[in-house]
């Protein structure tokens, strides 16, 4: 638990910091530390040099306008948990934060920084998935570009992000009137990360789903999109009948890898996606109040 | 008299410093000159070391030295087992401080690196090569002893560590003329300890003086002293050993580590003050682990539901060396406690301990009982379940009666005090049984029956997580079960008598000292020889001498933890310390008295038969104005200007205390949970406990004390697990990994009391910091079990992860 030895660079800028990262190859970057420190303390990680972007003002904060809530990727899972805006524009970027870690993990991590990190079992990958949220990223030269959360995470602790580009801020639509949403999570009881995560996003008439975005992550390598479940439920009455026999068709859309290990297998997460998806649309619809 | 200390919930003195972070804990201990050791551990759970190169770490930046086996050999003598279960073939295989031809878990020390800074010394670990000839590993305590499998230790053949046998009645024909007999695997997987604060030491050897100074985290630091003495070859008077705070301990700080004595070798090497504090992945490797039982169980009864016997065959995992109280834990604190609060009059328990190549295991909050415990009512259950009677008709059949001094089992212990059925019916009537029982009933109904389409309201979602949707009042339209547990328990506590310690085995005596010294301004200090880490009792024993005396408590003050500022004393574990030492320090506060009454008499012109106390008054029989406080007293025997004919000055009294019996606790214990048939997610959603430890000191660390042994029970049954590969590696080798639980995984914990007195110890007090881990553990797995039995599930291993549910459920066959 002690980190092998490394130059520290703190950054002031985004351009400060992608400077950094191109006169330094193979440099880290920290945000809230929550990912790397830990990494750094078990020596799985030994960059030479880590910049620190904690302090890059221009990165932090909330804005709310035009339908899009836009959160700068060094903003805290706390900050957007307890943000009454956030809450009232999009119910589940609240509670998804709020489902992390636990307090002090909440209050240090950003939402940048566990994007960007990658860990398969995250939360922000599924819901923002669901969420059809859009990426910023920034590289050498002021260039810019946006990403699709599944075009940015591709694999365990794998992204598209390039060696000198940052993510800088997330965009996340703001729910509609007719928008349900909803993320149910089994979370693993020692690190209360996703063991399997359903994000679902429903649009409603009255009772009927006129549309869907539903994401699994947890079971899955890179969060992915249901889209047999989607297009199996869109049209229909939301129903038990009708939400289980759609959730039953996820495993279609869970890819060839599912994640398992000792504490839950395979076979067990790949049930479970659907369960979870299923709880989420239950919740989500409020089938009882029919 | 008025409201009484005794008896009161006042604060706990020792928080304000501990949430403050004004506490000085081992690693907070910073000496001039002082260097930091660190501990190369085998990466390897078995394997022969065929060469070691030190070079490049010994001259790498700050380093002092490296050290390895071939340099503490002959120099540190071998870690001792002091739990040498006699009748039992205990195979004491060497212990060496730092593996010298062969390492057999991963965790063993292979060598050890001192420099001028920790972040040094750990770089420096890195550059140390060793070749490594790796074998096969032994992982499993249940085919340890097969034939084939891989050997520890050349003097214990088979991998056998101990056999031992306890008996009582005669089992064989018990169990040849049974009516009905169930039987059943019990798995009590291994869980790792987890102290807030890490293993530390400071050593600090002065050559000049011979003298060796330990600042240890130790729950005992005279054993510590004792220990340190036979291992170094440093005398025990010029041996210093320090318990500053300690971070917790739940048994894991009894052993005397090889840590602490390479740390003391390292200081004595190179004549500085040496610092080793373990990180957290080091105290899961090689800190001790606890239970690690494969049992496999019989119960004999009658058609009416009379339990008749009892037998088992354990192969208890002992890791890969004997720890300090190792061979204690799976057979005196296990196997003599088979009977439980019921009277079964015929019982065997016939234990193997056995080497496998894994982390050591010793004792760990509960240490024997929990697994006792959960072995005998698991089969009590299965018992009820087979002859279809509900769990707490059986156990009523079953239970001892009331008695208030004395029961004989069958396995020879005499219970002190027990009212069983009493307990029972309390937490019965408190839980309203009946009323649960329907809830269940209905749950079934809609979960078997057509009722679960329904359009309930979802609410089984937020797993683990308090997102606060709190509908409990809805209908769901997940399937959830109910399942309700109960237990009723014995345990054996306060352990002691040292009599009793030699006839088992236990290398040391079990009795207790305190000193209590008046001084002249009528302040109080306590010196105790045990060493409480974080169990209140400089709160406890204040309130006794406080009680006993009529001093105001905030005048007494407890010392403990000092080998050289206290009176021996043997530690802090299996519940004794406020039994054996409480007791000590009510016997010394009673010499004060007398003493206090001879120079009252002398003082106020009176005999000492005219001499009556009460509230730390002393006053001439009907003359309550002529009077002596106990301040005044002090005064007086301290400046001792005026003492009568022969009576020493000074107020301090001593005594010595040594127990003529173990103390026996019990309870009955409810658990509800809830169990989702679509995931296999359990929610524990009640928890209440009624605890008997006799007279209560302070209620509400009793309180405290239930609730942390519930929540750890807890975790053995719903998380927590450690987990090796094949090749022996540890695969819960973290936080991130290994369950804790977690508060809001946890209802409200209910806790309520009944109290019979001990009949044998001056107070009347029993033990209480481990009963709540003894019997949650099963409570909750049977209320799982209890939950899954429309699908004729009647067993699962834990920890009960929802995969283990959700398979079980599915391999059911049923809807």
């Amino acid at each position: 638990m002690f980190a092998p030895e490394f130059e520290y660079h703190r950054a002031n800028t985004v351009a400060e910091a992608i400077d950094l990262l191109s006169s330094n190859p193979g440099a880290k970057v920290m945000a809230g530390g929550h990912s790397l420190i830990p990494l750094l303390k078990l020596r799985l990680a030994r960059p030479g040099v880590v910049v620190d972007i904690g302090g890059v003002a221009e990165m932090k904060g909330i804005t709310i306008a035009d339908g899009n809530i836009r959160i700068g990727a060094l903003t805290t899972h706390w900050e957007i948990e307890s943000s009454s805006q956030v809450a009232e524009a999009n119910s589940l970027l609240a509670e998804a934060a709020g489902g992390i870690g636990d307090t002090q993990v909440r209050n240090r991590g950003t939402i940048g920084g566990n994007l960007s990190h990658a860990d398969p079992a995250s939360d922000w990958g599924t819901v923002l998935t669901a969420l059809n949220a859009t990426l910023e990223i920034r590289g050498p030269g002021g260039a810019t570009r946006t990403a699709s959360p599944t075009d940015f995470i591709v694999g365990p602790l794998t992204t598209t992000l390039g060696e000198t580009e940052i993510l800088t801020a997330v965009n996340v639509p703001v729910l509609a009137a007719n928008q349900r949403a909803e993320y149910a999570k089994m979370a693993h009881p020692a690190s209360g990360y996703a063991v399997v995560g359903a994000a679902v996003v429903v649009n409603v008439d009255g009772h009927t789903c006129t549309g869907a975005s539903l994401a699994v992550g947890g079971a899955v390598p890179a969060p992915v999109r249901l889209t047999s479940v989607e297009n199996a439920l869109t049209g229909k009455e939301l129903t038990f009948e009708n939400i289980e026999a759609a959730t039953a068709q996820a495993d279609n859309d869970l890819g060839g890898e599912i994640l398992g290990d000792f504490f839950a297998s395979a076979e067990y997460r790949r049930a479970m996606a659907a369960v979870e998806t299923k709880h989420a649309l239950f919740h989500a619809t409020e089938v009882a109040h029919h | 008299m008025t409201t009484r200390i005794f008896g009161s919930g006042i604060r706990r003195r020792e928080d304000p410093r501990l949430i403050t972070g004004q506490a000085t804990y081992t690693d907070d201990v910073n000496l001039p000159g002082m260097v930091y050791a660190a501990i190369l551990r085998s990466p390897h759970a078995h394997a022969r070391i065929r060469s070691i190169n030190t070079d490049a770490a010994k001259s790498a930046p700050g380093v002092l030295a490296v050290y390895t086996g071939a340099d503490t050999e002959g120099v540190l003598n071998a870690i001792p087992c002091a739990w040498v279960v006699p009748d039992s073939d205990v195979k004491a295989v060497p212990y060496p401080a730092i593996a010298t031809d062969t390492v057999r878990y991963t965790g063993d020390a292979v060598a050890a690196v001192v420099a001028e800074s920790r972040y040094q010394a750990e770089d420096a670990l890195e550059l140390i090569n060793v070749d490594y000839e790796i074998l096969p590993a032994n992982v499993h305590a249940e085919s340890a002893m097969n034939e084939g499998t891989p050997q520890l230790h050349e003097d214990a053949p088979n991998n056998q560590a101990f056999h031992w046998v306890a008996a009582g009645g005669d089992t064989d024909s018990a169990f040849a003329s049974a009516e009905v007999v169930v039987t059943d695997t019990i798995i009590q997987q291994r869980l790792i300890p987890n102290a807030m604060e890490p293993r530390s030491a400071v050593a600090s050897y002065l050559s000049s003086m011979g003298e060796l100074t330990i600042w240890n985290t130790t729950q005992n630091p005279h054993i510590a002293r004792f220990v340190t003495s036979l291992v170094t070859g440093v005398p025990e008077h010029k041996i210093r050993v320090i318990a500053p705070e300690v971070g917790g301990g739940f048994g894991a700080k009894i052993p005397v580590y090889p840590w602490e004595m390479i740390t003391a070798f390292c200081s004595m090497k190179l004549g500085r003050p040496v610092k080793w504090t373990e990180t957290r992945s080091e105290n899961y490797q090689s800190s001790i682990h606890g239970r690690d039982h494969v049992q496999t169980v019989e119960i004999a009864g009658t058609r009416e539901g009379k339990i008749t016997g009892i037998r088992s065959v354990v192969h208890a995992g002992m890791g890969a060396y004997l720890s300090t109280a190792g061979p204690g834990i799976p057979t005196i604190l296990h196997g003599l406690m088979y009977s439980g609060p019921y009277d079964i009059p015929n019982i065997k328990a016939d234990v193997y301990g056995v080497f496998t190549n894994t982390t050591p295991v010793d004792a760990y909050r509960g240490a024997g009982r929990p697994e006792a415990t959960f072995l005998v009512e698991r089969m009590v259950d299965l018992l009820a379940n087979e002859l279809n009677l509900d769990p707490v008709e059986i156990r009523r059949r079953n239970l001892i009666p009331k008695f208030e001094d004395g029961f004989d089992i069958s396995l020879g212990l005499t219970y002190d005090s027990g009212d069983y059925q009493g307990a029972l019916d309390k937490v019965l009537e408190h839980v309203n049984y009946e009323d649960l029982r329907r809830q269940q009933a209905q749950s079934r109904g809609q979960v078997t029956g057509n009722g679960h389409h329904d359009h309930g309201h979802d609410h089984g979602h937020d797993h683990g997580h308090d997102h606060g949707h709190g509908h409990d009042d809805q209908p769901s339209a997940t399937k959830e079960l109910i399942g309700i547990g109960v237990t009723t328990y014995c345990e054996i506590c306060g352990i002691g008598p040292s009599q009793v310690a030699g006839a088992v085995g236990f290398g040391g005596g079990l009795w207790e000292s305190a000193i209590i010294r008046f001084y002249a301004t009528g302040k109080v200090n306590v010196f105790v020889g045990t060493s409480p880490h974080g169990q209140g009792e400089e709160t406890t024993f204040a309130q006794i001498v406080s009680d006993e005396l009529g001093v105001p408590v905030d005048d007494v003050e407890v010392i403990h933890g000092d080998t050289d500022n206290t009176p021996m004393g043997w530690g802090t574990y299996g519940s004794r310390t406020t039994v054996i030492s409480g007791a000590a320090v009510a016997l010394s506060s009673r010499k004060i008295k007398d003493k206090a009454i001879g120079l009252a008499a002398h003082l106020l012109e009176a005999a000492e038969e005219d001499i009556e106390y009460e509230d730390g008054k002393f006053f001439v029989r009907g003359s309550p104005d002529r009077s002596q406080s106990i301040q005044d007293i002090a005064l007086m025997a301290n400046v001792a200007w005026n003492m009568p004919a022969g009576m020493e000055p000074g107020l301090e009294a001593s005594s010595f205390y040594d127990t003529p019996n173990f103390t026996f606790p019990f309870g009955a214990h409810v658990a509800v949970v809830t169990v989702d048939v679509d995931n296999g997610h359990i929610v524990l959603q009640r928890y209440a406990a009624v605890d008997d430890c006799g007279n209560q000191i302070n209620p509400m660390i009793v309180e405290g004390q239930v609730h942390g042994g519930v929540v750890q029970g807890a975790g053995q049954a719903l998380w927590e697990g450690a987990v090796y590969d094949e090749d022996g590696q540890l695969l819960t080798g973290s936080m991130l990994d290994y369950a804790l639980p977690k508060a809001h995984l946890l209802p409200d914990i209910e806790t309520l009391s009944t109290v019979t007195p001990s009949p044998h110890n001056p107070l009347g007090v029993k033990g209480i910091g481990e009963t709540g881990t003894i019997a949650s553990t099963i409570t909750i797995y049977n209320a799982v079990i209890d939950a899954l039995k429309p699908f004729g599930i009647t067993r699962l291993e834990m920890p009960l992860t929802p995969e283990k549910v959700w398979q079980a459920i599915q391999q059911s066959g049923k809807p």
